[in-house]
């Protein structure tokens, strides 16, 4: 009885894995279950997981993390230019140059906390990503990105005489296609990994520790923690994982951009952790379905669509309903997306697993009512 | 019986302001010493400096035999010197058990521990002695609850058995009974002395005059920075300079 309960971090996971790697059909209601998208949840996916590590946890609100999404991808692109078009060796070096260089950003911002540590971040990522603009341009190939060429050597797969079909060769992971539902698959599979790694992490002491520096910083030193490394080692462990997000960017298309580490981008997922809930375990996955959603569903429908679907109205009321819906689909998705977050942070702080969590609430009420007047009507049955 | 604390010519200046001029104490192990004195008296700076949180202009804070002054809070904390706050410094987000926990973990860990991938739940062992201090300060019933939803009071004794759980050399305790009803506050002076019997040393900063007599061994009463008498009780209590500084009509 007590094995099977959500407790076990084995049996969370499992839940997890079948709910992940199910989403090609249960997102299908909703007209995202195409590859593409699918990849971008789950990709995102890691990168929020791994933001909720340290914002989650220790209230550290990082402004710059999409610099390590950017380092990662262009560490991937450079493994794919000189070693092998295999994803694994790719993914494993971004995640590690990311490390190092989260270590490094880490180390230094850090001596701050509260909008200070935000604004050192935000610096970072900025300087990174003018780094990448203009004076890195040998390496980053600049305003381009970093594509693969005809002439990229790729020594590993020269010398282990993989034969080079007509074109630019593509990605694989040992001869699996990294496009497609494969490409998915391989993405999900990533994906729960990394939710477990964050699980264990949430339910540890170090975990604990992370969650009392969120609570009450200064008394953690008088406890007899040092709450430094603490928070150097978790910023590591996000930026590992934003590298690795980043690395797999790359993996399922090899080109780097420095407006990857734009500070919209940074923005982007902060807004994906507040969304869907903060500290929470799959608030932010839910976060970025619903942004990665809009961005993809909601841009897409245009006025034509909009008239199709209120045809049924009379011909003035459709045209007001369509002129003044269409202002918050197309390009105006942003706009709808604005709406739903000012809803949410006013009424909801706690993100979408706060609604989740009153409708849980409500729901045992409603049932714990419902049968206590059950049992009552039994009572005065009893009594006549 | 040896020294083990000695604060020895401390000084300490905020501005124009000397809130300790020339402080000298020795606490002796095994006792409780309590220091009282009126409000801005420098009892709660001198509490500061001894943890780490200020540090003396001059003069020494020696803690069994080490230096404390320039030390990291966290280190003077293993090394076996631990404060109850005043106002109540707490974890206000985690439960009343996790509060506890924590410096249990602290002190088994030590100030870094690198261990994501053990469960929380394999920690029977600091929750039982979590849940052993919860009791002891009668709070183990409302463990779940998150600290900042328990009265002041209650905030109170939590921190001290958040205090008593790191099973501390030296315990300084800051008004550990201020903002309880008469009720609470006998059962700490119970509490306290409970623990007197196990050895602990204890440093009473207190205002409660009924608590400092029917607890400390000794007691010095700090004025305006300085300590102007040192002694057991009864020599407090008949003490001329100490009757005009600060008991006033308050003991007779």
């Amino acid at each position: 009885m007590k094995i099977i309960s959500l407790k076990n971090d084995y049996v969370t996971t499992l839940l997890f894995a079948v709910v992940v790697l199910l989403a090609p059909i249960w997102l299908s209601p909703f007209g995202a279950n195409y590859p593409d998208l699918l990849q971008k949840f789950a990709i995102f996916g890691i990168f929020a997981i791994g933001y909720n590590l340290l914002f989650g946890a220790t209230g550290y609100l990082s402004f710059g993390h999409a610099a390590f999404l950017g380092i990662g991808s262009y560490t991937a692109v450079w493994c794919f230019k000189l070693f092998t078009m295999n994803i694994l060796p790719a993914i494993i070096l971004s995640t590690l140059v990311a490390g190092v260089f989260a270590l490094f950003i880490g180390f230094i911002c850090l001596r701050r906390s509260g909008i200070y540590f935000s604004i050192l971040t935000l610096a970072f990522a900025q300087m990174a990503y003018s780094l990448a603009y203009s004076v890195l341009t040998p390496i980053t190939n600049g305003e381009t990105g970093l594509q693969l060429t005809m002439q990229d050597p790729r020594y590993i797969d020269a010398m282990a005489g993989v034969v080079v079909p007509e074109g630019l060769p593509s990605t694989n992971l040992f001869g699996i296609s990294v496009n497609g539902y494969s490409g998915f698959y391989i993405c999900a599979v990533v994906l729960i990994l990394a939710f477990f790694i964050s699980l264990k992490i949430f339910r540890s002491p170090y975990g604990l520790k992370l969650a009392a520096i969120k609570s009450n910083q200064v008394r953690m030193q008088y406890t007899g923690f040092n709450p430094r490394p603490y928070l150097i080692s978790v910023f590591v462990i996000s930026g590992m994982f934003a590298g690795l997000a980043g690395g797999l960017l790359a993996a399922i298309d090899p080109l780097a951009g420095a407006e990857r580490m734009q500070w919209t981008a940074s923005g982007e997922i902060v807004l994906m952790t507040i969304l869907g809930g903060a500290g929470t375990l799959i608030g932010p996955l839910l976060g970025v379905l619903v942004i990665k959603y809009f961005e993809n569903i909601f841009s897409a429908i245009n006025e034509s669509v909009l008239h199709e679907a209120f045809s049924f109205l009379p011909e003035t009321l459709e045209n007001v309903v369509v002129f003044v819906t269409h202002l918050f689909v197309g390009e105006g998705w942003h706009l709808s997306l604005g709406v739903i977050f000012v809803l949410v942070v006013t009424f909801l702080p706690g993100g979408i697993m706060e609604l989740l969590g009153l409708i849980k609430q409500r729901y045992k009420k409603f049932r714990s009512e419902s049968t206590s007047t059950s049992s009552s009507k039994t009572e005065s049955k009893g009594e006549k | 019986m040896s020294t083990l604390l000695q604060i020895k010519g401390v000084n300490k200046s905020f501005g124009g302001l000397n809130a300790l001029s020339d402080v000298n104490l020795d606490i002796e192990e095994g006792t409780i010493h309590a220091i009282i004195g009126p409000n801005g008296a420098g009892k709660s700076t001198l509490l500061n400096c001894c943890i780490g949180r200020l540090i003396p202009d001059t003069g020494s804070v020696t803690f069994n035999g080490h230096n404390m002054v320039g030390m990291k809070p966290y280190d003077i904390n293993h090394a076996g010197m631990v404060r109850v706050f005043q106002t109540p410094e707490i974890f206000p987000s985690l439960s009343l058990l996790v509060n506890v926990m924590l410096p249990a973990f602290a002190q088994r860990d030590g100030c870094f521990k690198f261990n994501p991938f053990k469960s929380l739940y394999g920690e029977k062992e600091i929750r039982d002695r979590a849940m052993e201090e919860l009791r002891n300060v009668g709070l183990e019933k409302a463990y779940r609850e998150k600290a900042e939803t328990i009265s002041r009071g209650n905030k109170r004794r939590l921190e001290l058995a958040m205090g008593l759980v790191q099973k501390p050399k030296l315990l300084l305790l800051d008004e550990p009974t201020a903002g309880m009803a008469r009720l609470d506050t006998n059962r700490t002076i119970e509490l306290l002395q409970e623990i007197k019997k196990t050895g602990v040393t204890k440093v009473i900063i207190e205002h409660d005059m009924h608590v400092v007599f029917s607890l400390a061994d000794k007691i010095s009463v700090l004025a305006q920075g300085a300590i102007i008498a040192s002694g057991t009780p009864d020599e407090i209590k008949g003490n001329p300079v100490v009757i005009e500084a600060y008991l006033g009509g308050e003991v007779g």
